[in-house]
């Protein structure tokens, strides 16, 4: 076969990621730690243009036979975690410099589990499923232990490590297993021989599903989430709550309909599972919590198992759904934790939510965009998150799944309780000490979300079609 | 109509004064609340001008929606549908009217961060008018949901002292009862396609799947209503309301329920609403039998008019579910007066509030001695609660169970027994408050009402005595709408026995 270049084409944002890292890294190595500020604007640089490359670039192809694909759905996605990737960098920033954890390392190990997750979303078979996803995973084991001189940030690394590794495993063996019975490892070639549920092909599901179930955090393989997000320094976790998420649920999504459309109700009855304990945890656990990012582990849990509703349908609408929400769940994540990351007062952070004590007087504006960054998490109309809800929801009524349907509205109420606590918290309480000014690129980040989930409802148009558009790609 | 979108104007104007608030108006200082009260006064009585050219240029003989504006919104799922008829209308109306009242009401009780005070009031007064004005399914659901944001604030900053306790159990039994609304909402698209409220009320749903539909609608009217046995929410959030909280709630809050199962449950599940019927009747009977025992006991003014409150929804749901023209009737009366009399009542409440600051029955006694005007504008309105003929309470009342004998004498029976239990609860108040000797020292120097607060009250005084002679208007104006729901009932009922004469 003959290979030119121009025929990688399609994967120039990817490539381009790969040389800036191995650039960055170089350059970071010999200029040494002076070279920190250099390199982040650097690779901030290399994401926004890989984000320009994939909104330029061609709208389909297929590479390396059939392992790599892009499509609208892998564009829709790629955009979303490049913008999930870019923010949550250039959040990172100051808090790193500010709390004298910044290294050169951290930015390239960004962009190398940005790389993964692209690769993991045009992933079109599995071992470049495999391959994708352990590039994100390994630099992300190592981010979450940044601040090395921390117990706790060196337990959150090595807990993930350790789980993900026994993730990674029983994903590679549920591969092995799929190939074993089908004959292939790409996806299509799959689907086409994947007509009749057979034992080993079922076993094969469940033991990718755990695997890909692992990455979303979704119950009962969840284990991980609080710890890790609580061990991490805070833009770490704001980066796992973002674009791994997105890159998990896109390859979640793409090997459950691309690769097995035939055996729908077998892994149906996974996700439904799945999903409902996800939903039920995510509201009863986070009651508990008093540590805020501890909350938006389990915040976050729950939101993966509202977004997997949407895959439980198994339909194009289900899977627009699952766009939506995601897209949606990345803006409220992101400013939800730009607040986080400003709650900041002389003597150092503050992660409890009673720290948010008063917030509506001492700094009106962000209390407001947090509260309905609260609102919306909880799915109360008119916001953003109501809306992803609607959408998942919708898909799962028309698949007629009654009982996921109404366990999943019944556990939003539960969880409406601990984010309307925090409004509770910011605006009927006495006023605690207000936190020191928010760096700009906090308030950045915080306003466009916030007016984002605040505003959507009023011309949701383009999100929707572009999102419908990605979703008619997988069937 | 008009060549002007007339009923988004009126929904929207509110929030344009609330955004006129936010943009113009820095500080905290005295200018700066001054400011607030006077631009949210001047946002509610415009808007409530503009809604009266809704009044002038209604037809009630039209069979269809007036008003009507339809913009494409959510792509597929939901449009942007405007339209009022003559159910909708008259709560259109006492939205707009009540809202001044209610900012005039908070003018000096509210001191503390008024700037958000009236800014959460006017976008409460947009989702409102929104609910009762919307013509498509999720549009009605975003307006109705919406509207909890801002009262859950209300309630938690201005509220009494278990105020978090009281709008927590606002705000999550509110919620609890909608979500299932939600997915109602959705299999309602899928089965017939739409959202459009015009076409789905003529629509036939088939009769298993009305009877979930149904059952999902009413757990959420059912909690707004609020009917027995999820009515506990109620009292909590009344007596810890601040006073323009409270009138809101009962004035307009309430009935939303009450117009969502004219909206929707009559018409869209006609055959589910007669199947029923029985159990709405009991439910009803033993809130305002029960309701109006517990009132008796109360020893806090707020309490005792917030289970009476719960007490005359009975009538409500009861005249709904007669699926009579005298009880539907009836029923939209009631809501109407109900809203003017337990919105005045709690402005009388709030009057004695602001000048003793305790809502204690004991601690009151013998004001006509020193509130002469008080006690006879608080004794209109007791009347008007207990349905004394002549004021408006009695005309809902009487039709309601008029009808409600027409179909089962036990229940009308019953419910007429509350008549008695309301005469004793709201006249044994106004003794206990207004009559008996002036013996306490801290109300020796209480003053009357002044002009601020009798601006506030005489518009709902007139009111109430006005259709209390003369209930034609209201009844006029919904008399094509509540044929319409009749048409589908019996239509309905038509099926039904053709189906039974079918089998051997």
């Amino acid at each position: 076969m003959i290979f030119t270049l121009s025929a990688l084409g399609p994967a120039l944002p990817e490539l381009l990621l790969a040389v800036s890292a191995v650039i960055l890294i170089l350059f970071g190595a010999i200029a040494g730690p002076k070279s920190t500020d250099t390199v982040n604007g650097l690779a901030l640089a290399a994401i926004f243009a890989a984000l320009v490359l994939v909104i330029l670039g061609p709208s389909e192809a297929t590479l390396f036979n059939g392992s790599f694909q892009l499509d609208a759905y892998a564009r829709f996605l790629k955009v979303l975690a490049l913008l999930a990737a870019g923010s949550t960098l250039a959040m990172s920033v100051d808090w790193l410099k500010v709390e004298k954890q910044a290294r050169f390392e951290f930015a390239i190990l960004v962009i190398l589990s940005t790389l993964g997750m692209m690769m993991l979303i045009s992933a079109g078979d599995l071992i470049a499923l495999y391959m994708g996803l352990e590039l994100m995973s390994l630099a992300l084991y190592v981010v979450a232990a940044n601040n090395r001189d921390s117990v706790r940030s060196t337990e959150a690394g090595l807990k993930y490590f350790v789980l993900g590794a026994l993730s990674s495993g029983m994903l590679l063996y549920g591969a092995s297993l799929i190939y074993g019975f089908t004959g292939s490892v790409n996806f299509l070639h799959i689907a086409a021989a994947a007509q009749e549920p057979t034992l080993g092909l079922i076993f094969g599901i469940v033991f990718i599903f755990a695997g890909l179930c692992f990455k979303v955090s979704a119950v009962p393989f969840h284990m991980w989430t609080p710890d890790v997000y609580e061990g991490a320094p805070t833009p770490v976790t704001t980066f796992f709550a973002g674009a791994p998420k997105v890159a998990a649920m896109a390859v979640f999504v793409r090997v459950a309909i691309e690769a097995l459309p035939h055996v729908v109700h077998q892994w149906q009855q996974i996700v439904v599972f799945v999903s409902i304990a996800s939903m039920l945890l995510g509201s009863f656990a986070a009651i508990g919590q008093r540590n805020i990012k501890r909350l938006m582990a389990y915040s976050s849990i729950g939101h993966m198992g509202y977004a997997l509703v949407g895959l439980a349908a198994g339909t194009e609408q289900g899977v627009r759904g699952v766009l939506v929400y995601m897209t949606i769940y990345v803006a409220m994540t992101l400013g939800t934790f730009a607040c986080i990351l400003s709650m900041r007062r002389k003597e150092g952070m503050v992660e409890n939510y009673d720290d948010l004590a008063g917030l509506a007087r001492t700094s009106p504006v962000k209390a407001f965009l947090l509260a309905a960054l609260m609102f919306s998490l909880a799915g109360i109309p008119p916001l953003a998150g109501f809306l992803a809800k609607y959408y998942v929801f919708l898909a799962a009524i028309q698949a007629g799944l009654y009982t996921l349907a109404v366990i999943g509205v019944l556990s939003s109420v539960v969880g409406a309780f601990y984010y309307l606590r925090i409004v509770k918290v910011m605006y009927f309480d006495e006023p605690a000490e207000a936190f020191e000014p928010m760096p700009t690129e906090l308030r950045a980040v915080l306003g466009i979300a916030g007016l984002f989930t605040l505003l959507f409802f009023v011309y949701p148009a383009p999100l929707l079609a572009a999102a419908g558009a990605a979703a008619r790609a997988l069937f | 109509m008009y060549d002007w979108p007339i009923l988004s104007v009126v929904t929207f104007l509110p929030l344009v004064g609330a955004l006129l608030i936010v943009l113009m108006i820095r500080g905290d200082d005295e200018v700066a609340k001054r400011n607030a009260r006077w631009v949210a006064l001047w946002a509610t009585l415009v808007t409530f001008v503009i809604s009266l050219l809704l009044l002038l240029g209604f037809d009630p003989s039209a069979t269809e929606f007036q008003f009507v504006e339809t913009r494409s919104w959510i792509g597929d799922i939901a449009a942007y549908r405007m339209g009022v008829d003559g159910i909708s209308l008259p709560f259109v109306l006492l939205t707009t009217l009540l809202m001044p009242m209610c900012i005039l009401a908070s003018w000096e009780s509210i001191q503390l961060r008024v700037k958000e005070y009236m800014i959460c009031f006017l976008v409460l007064e947009t989702l409102m008018i929104g609910t009762f004005s919307s013509l498509d399914l999720l549009q009605f659901y975003i307006f109705f949901e919406g509207g909890l944001i801002p009262m859950f604030i209300i309630i938690g900053i201005w509220g009494g002292k278990r105020r978090i306790y009281a709008t927590f159990k606002f705000f999550l039994y509110t919620l609890a009862g909608s979500v299932l609304m939600m997915l109602a909402i959705m299999a309602m698209y899928w089965q017939s396609g739409t959202t459009d409220i015009v076409s789905l009320l003529h629509f036939n749903f088939p009769s298993g799947m009305q009877k979930w539909l149904w059952l999902a609608f009413f757990a959420s009217f059912a909690v707004k209503m609020p009917m027995w046995p999820v009515h506990t929410w109620l009292p909590d959030a009344h007596v810890e309301a601040p006073t323009a909280g409270s009138v809101i709630l009962a004035g307009i809050l309430l009935k939303m329920g009450g117009y969502g199962f004219l909206r929707f449950s009559l018409p869209m599940f006609p055959e589910a609403s007669a199947y029923f019927a029985p159990f709405v009747f009991t439910l009803s009977v033993i809130a305002i039998v029960y309701t109006s025992l517990v009132a008796l006991m109360q020893e806090d003014i707020k309490k005792l008019i917030a289970y009476s409150s719960v007490a005359h929804m009975g009538y409500v749901t009861m005249g709904i579910f007669t699926l009579t023209q005298a009880g539907i009737q009836g029923a939209v009366f009631q809501m109407v007066s109900h809203g003017f009399v337990s919105g005045a009542l709690f402005l009388c409440v709030g009057v004695v509030y602001d000048r003793m600051h305790t809502r204690e029955i004991a601690a009151y006694g013998g004001l006509v001695h020193r509130m002469p005007i008080y006690a006879t504008v608080f004794m209109v309105f007791t009347m008007a609660n207990v349905g004394l003929p002549g004021t408006s309470g009695f005309i809902g009342e009487f039709l309601t169970l008029i009808a409600t004998f027409g179909r089962n004498s036990w229940v009308a029976f019953f419910a007429t027994s509350g008549v008695i239990l309301s005469a004793c609860y709201a006249l044994w108040l106004y003794r206990r408050v207004i009559f008996g000797p002036l013996e306490k020292e801290s109300l020796k120097s209480i003053l009357d009402l002044n002009h601020r607060e009798m601006l506030s009250l005489i518009p709902l005084l007139f009111f109430t005595i006005l259709f209390g002679i003369w209930p034609q208007p209201i009844l006029d104006a919904c008399n094509v709408a509540v044929n319409a729901i009749m048409a589908r009932a019996d239509m309905a009922s038509g099926a039904v026995k053709a189906a039974s004469l079918m089998l051997p």
